[in-house]
């Protein structure tokens, strides 16, 4: 039911949220080459997953009064985990995750500034549905595998990031480096391959980049939902000297941005994000992490791996999306080794689980909680570095909240999972055999195979009636999601 | 954000040893370091206490014609006797059980305690005390710090969260401290009750005993399993405990008795962390000793007050200090609501067996202009720098040294309050 081949299954884990029963149809005859171009060419599908919340055959959102994922942060929280169980476009919902993590922002700090619903907004607002600039979650979706150039350049402009990284008090007097520092430390070439002085040179240059708000403008709860706050170049603010760096921003070796009066010095900052973008280590630094998104967390990455990716970015011009590509149908990828070779994330654990062992009359709200004890809040990393990687994902109270959040669902799903296993499970073992094509764990060793065995065993002589059916049915589910097998993708 | 995390992240890799401590070995190396009993409860007051109505300055006439509704009246006060600067100084009249405490020596009343320029955001405030660093309040917290100092393997429960969320100060770059809101619930989820729940926890528990050879990593979050499987017995334990007085109602209360639980049967917890709220008193705090702002003193200070006695029982009160703090202070005047807007600094509060009580530092003089106040005479200036106390918290009582968990030196101007 939720596979497809080990091949498929693997890559949707990586490239999606997991197989759901909807997905075997999909993908049964596709080669993987043609898997990964229907994941990566998501445009031929319909972005249509938002009208489809509330309708029936879907997992329930819970609303409070309003529904106003647009200005509400828990709001905001459900609709992205809904399009992850649900959209048509899993790898861009992936993707977006991806950057969210890679240019970390969080809400809080936002909401200090500028008020809670504000602060939503910029974080989740759609584009169109009220005034004022979309917000990051949607920009990232938008360059989900778009030019990352061009994703720096939104990003260096993004309301968001401008207050994250206090973008605001970034004056010619005081040159702020914060921001300066992580474009250059977390977003693009990383430590070892800059000097302090660059940071300094990097705060100069993006002077003056600042917000203004609307007319209506106010930093409070109660303003107008439809004002906003935009990015805007202070041109009196922007410092206006030359800006050496310790590697080269021009093609020709120049590594001197050259004095530009104050109505051009916005060009500065164009010219340092390109070289950035376009700087060897940054298609290494992306390499890398990319290895571990979407390879393996368990294996360091092989370096051949690391140079064959930074050398299909540059030669793309800093876009994604043939990257992305590459990847997944390259070798290191399809290495039957690195599968399951993962931690994974809260977000792909509960999805996943989701996907798998069903969403009736299951509100996604449900899942915001477990996943804040799992240790990944959406929309609140705990720091600009994003989420600690792999293995610090797990320590006794994250497994715990995994675990219980396993019973959590599986009670949930409890007279639907028994109804689709009634004809399937004349014995034990095949009660068993059938969850386990339904709920797909790492391979199991015997001794958890003979656990499980031993579950199914005490439940006396064998009726598969209703009750019995209720009760094991449901309480393998708990048992297989809350696995230590279940938490690698 | 503070070095320690940036590394970590930077290398993209954890570069911890993960694995569950049998108890007898971390007894073993508590011995070694001589701390092997020493507890700290942290209490944190959510909403930013009132301190100038917990510790009141009773023959200051500005401290009443500043707060026409809702001063304590002098009559009330618990007397405490003066500060350093000869201010007459009394406890809110709830704190009779504080009072006790005092009056045997063992409660530390530091007053003023904040940090330049005191935010004014419940959040960032909160932040502030969390990281102990006030220019830059992300990142890790000062008591998940000490955890990541502390020799590993690091046993599961070596710090208990009595809250929902975990609290900026406990945020860890290497271990994550359980949440346990509710000891009694917290417990193994299942879709099932009864017999076939019991058979679940079996089974799970077997599963996670698979040595798993050949994938280490899969081995390592069995490890987590079994670890966390391990801590829900050890939390029952504490449940299971009878205290030897009657603690008042409440949820605040409840968790103090589970805290003495902890202690008592040696669950081996260093650090536990605990909130009571309803702090963020903008109206109607009430008047005349009573209403509102009287029902949060009450449940403070009987709920410590029961906490002490219990511990005191069991023989354990000189290895227990409890510190209380609030994100802020409030305003000095009263409000047009008969409540009082975010302040300034506020007082801390240290108790227990081995805590030298008194009065440290001094009490502002409210009447505008003086320099005890800042914020126009709005505010009470901040005296003692509240790290310098952590300083001492980790010092003098918990073992380690505070500069590399503070980032700084802090220990000159602290409270002598050990």
């Amino acid at each position: 039911m939720a596979t497809v081949n080990p091949e498929i299954d693997h890559l949707l884990r990586r490239a999606g949220f997991g197989v759901s029963a909807n997905d075997v149809d999909i993908y049964r005859d596709m080669s993987h080459t043609r898997a990964v171009d229907y994941l990566v060419d998501y445009e031929g599908r319909p972005d249509d997953v938002d009208e489809r919340m509330g309708r029936p055959d879907h997992a329930l959102i819970a609303t409070k009064d309003l529904f106003a994922p647009d200005i509400d942060i828990d709001d905001a929280r459900q609709r992205w985990l809904f399009r992850m169980i649900h959209s048509r476009r899993p790898l861009q919902e992936k993707m977006t995750m991806f950057w969210h993590n890679h240019f970390a922002t969080a809400y809080s700090k936002l909401a200090v500034d500028s008020g809670e619903r504000q602060a939503a907004k910029m974080l989740a607002h759609k584009a169109g549905t009220l005034r004022g600039p979309q917000g990051q979650i949607e920009l990232f979706r938008q360059y989900a595998l778009g030019n990352f150039r061009d994703l720096l350049i939104q990003v260096a402009q993004d309301p968001a990031m401008v207050i994250w990284l206090d973008g605001q008090s970034n004056t010619k007097a005081k040159p702020q480096e914060n921001f300066g520092r992580e474009i250059i430390e977390l977003f693009t070439i990383g430590v070892d391959n800059y000097v302090e002085s660059d940071v300094y040179a990097a705060a100069r240059v993006f002077t003056g980049w600042n917000l203004r708000g609307s007319d209506d403008y106010r930093k409070d709860e109660y303003g107008d939902l439809n004002a906003y706050q935009e990015f805007v170049y202070n041109a009196g603010q922007h410092d206006t000297g030359d800006k050496t760096f310790s590697f080269p921003v021009y093609s020709n070796g120049g590594r001197t941005i050259a004095s530009r009066s104050e109505s051009a010095g916005i060009q500065d900052g164009i010219d340092l994000i390109t070289a950035l973008a376009t700087h060897p280590e940054t298609g290494r630094r992306l390499a890398r992490k990319f290895w571990s998104f979407f390879i393996s967390d368990v294996h360091a990455p092989d370096p051949a791996f690391v140079e064959s990716v930074a050398t299909v970015y540059l030669q793309g011009r800093t876009e994604i999306r043939p990257v992305i590509r590459h990847i997944l149908n390259s070798p290191w990828f399809t290495n039957p080794e690195m599968q399951f070779a993962r931690y994974s994330w809260p977000a792909e654990y509960v999805i996943r689980s989701i996907r798998e062992v069903g969403w009736q009359n299951f509100s996604v709200d449900k899942v915001r909680s477990p996943m804040a004890a799992m240790g990944q809040q959406l929309y609140e990393p705990p720091n600009v570095g994003g989420w600690p990687p792999g293995a610090a994902w797990f320590s006794t109270g994250t497994m715990l909240a995994r675990t219980n959040f396993a019973a959590t669902l599986a009670a949930s799903q409890k007279p639907f999972l028994a109804a689709t296993v009634t004809p399937l499970a004349g014995t034990p073992q095949e009660l068993l055999d059938a969850m386990l094509v339904r709920v797909t764990p790492a391979p199991l060793d015997l001794l958890p195979r003979q656990a499980l065995m031993s579950y199914l065993a005490a439940a006396g002589s064998w009726t598969g009636d209703g009750e019995q059916l209720n009760t094991r049915a449901a309480g393998l589910a708990r048992l297989l999601i809350g696995s230590a097998e279940y938490q690698l993708v | 954000m503070d070095l320690s995390r940036r590394l970590f992240i930077r290398n993209g890799v954890a570069t911890v040893t993960f694995g569950i401590a049998a108890p007898s070995f971390l007894t073993a190396i508590a011995d070694a370091q001589g701390i092997r009993t020493r507890n700290l409860v942290v209490v944190y007051l959510g909403g930013g206490n009132d301190a100038l109505n917990t510790l009141i300055s009773y023959r200051d006439a500005a401290y009443y014609s500043r707060r026409p509704s809702i001063a304590v009246p002098a009559g009330q006060v618990l007397q405490v006797g003066s500060d350093a600067a000869g201010q007459a100084m009394g406890l809110h009249p709830r704190l009779g059980g504080l009072l006790n405490i005092f009056n045997e020596g063992r409660l530390a009343l530091v007053q003023r305690a904040g940090y330049a320029n005191s935010s004014r955001s419940h959040f960032e405030a909160g932040d502030i005390w969390g990281t102990a660093n006030p220019q830059q309040s992300t990142g890790s917290g000062w008591l998940g710090r000490y955890l990541d100092v502390l020799p590993r393997p690091l046993d599961a429960l070596a710090a208990w969260n009595t809250t929902a969320e975990t609290p900026r100060a406990l945020i860890s770059g290497t271990s994550g401290v359980p949440a346990i809101p509710n000891a009694s619930t917290y417990t193994y989820a299942s879709p099932n009750r009864g017999a076939a729940a019991t058979q679940e926890r079996t089974a799970a528990q077997t599963m996670a005993s698979n040595p798993a050879s050949g994938r280490p990593h899969l081995a390592f979050v069995n490890s987590t399993a079994l670890g966390a499987i391990a801590t829900l017995d050890r939390v029952a334990l504490a449940t299971s405990y009878t205290p030897t007085v009657a603690y008042p109602n409440g949820g605040f209360a409840d968790a103090l008795q589970t805290v003495a639980g902890a202690m008592v049967r040696g669950i081996g917890s260093r650090v536990f962390w605990l909130q009571t709220g309803g702090y963020d008193t903008h109206a109607g705090q009430g008047g005349g000793g009573g209403g509102d702002y009287a029902n949060l003193m009450g449940t403070l200070g009987d709920g410590l007050w029961a906490f002490y006695s219990d511990v005191r029982n069991q023989g354990l009160a000189g290895d227990t200090t409890v510190v209380v703090f609030s994100e802020f202070g409030r305003r000095i005047s009263e409000n047009g609501s008969a409540g009082t807007d975010h302040g300034a600094a506020g007082v801390m509060m240290v108790l227990g067996g081995s805590v030298r009580g008194g009065l440290h530092g001094t009490a502002a003089s409210l009447a505008p202009g003086h320099p005890t106040l800042e914020n126009n005479s709005g505010d009470v200036r901040y005296e003692t720098d509240f790290r310098s106390v952590y300083a001492s918290l980790l010092d003098q009582w918990l073992g380690v040294s505070s500069v590399p968990i503070l980032g700084g030196d802090f220990r000159a101007g602290a409270p002598a309050i050990f």
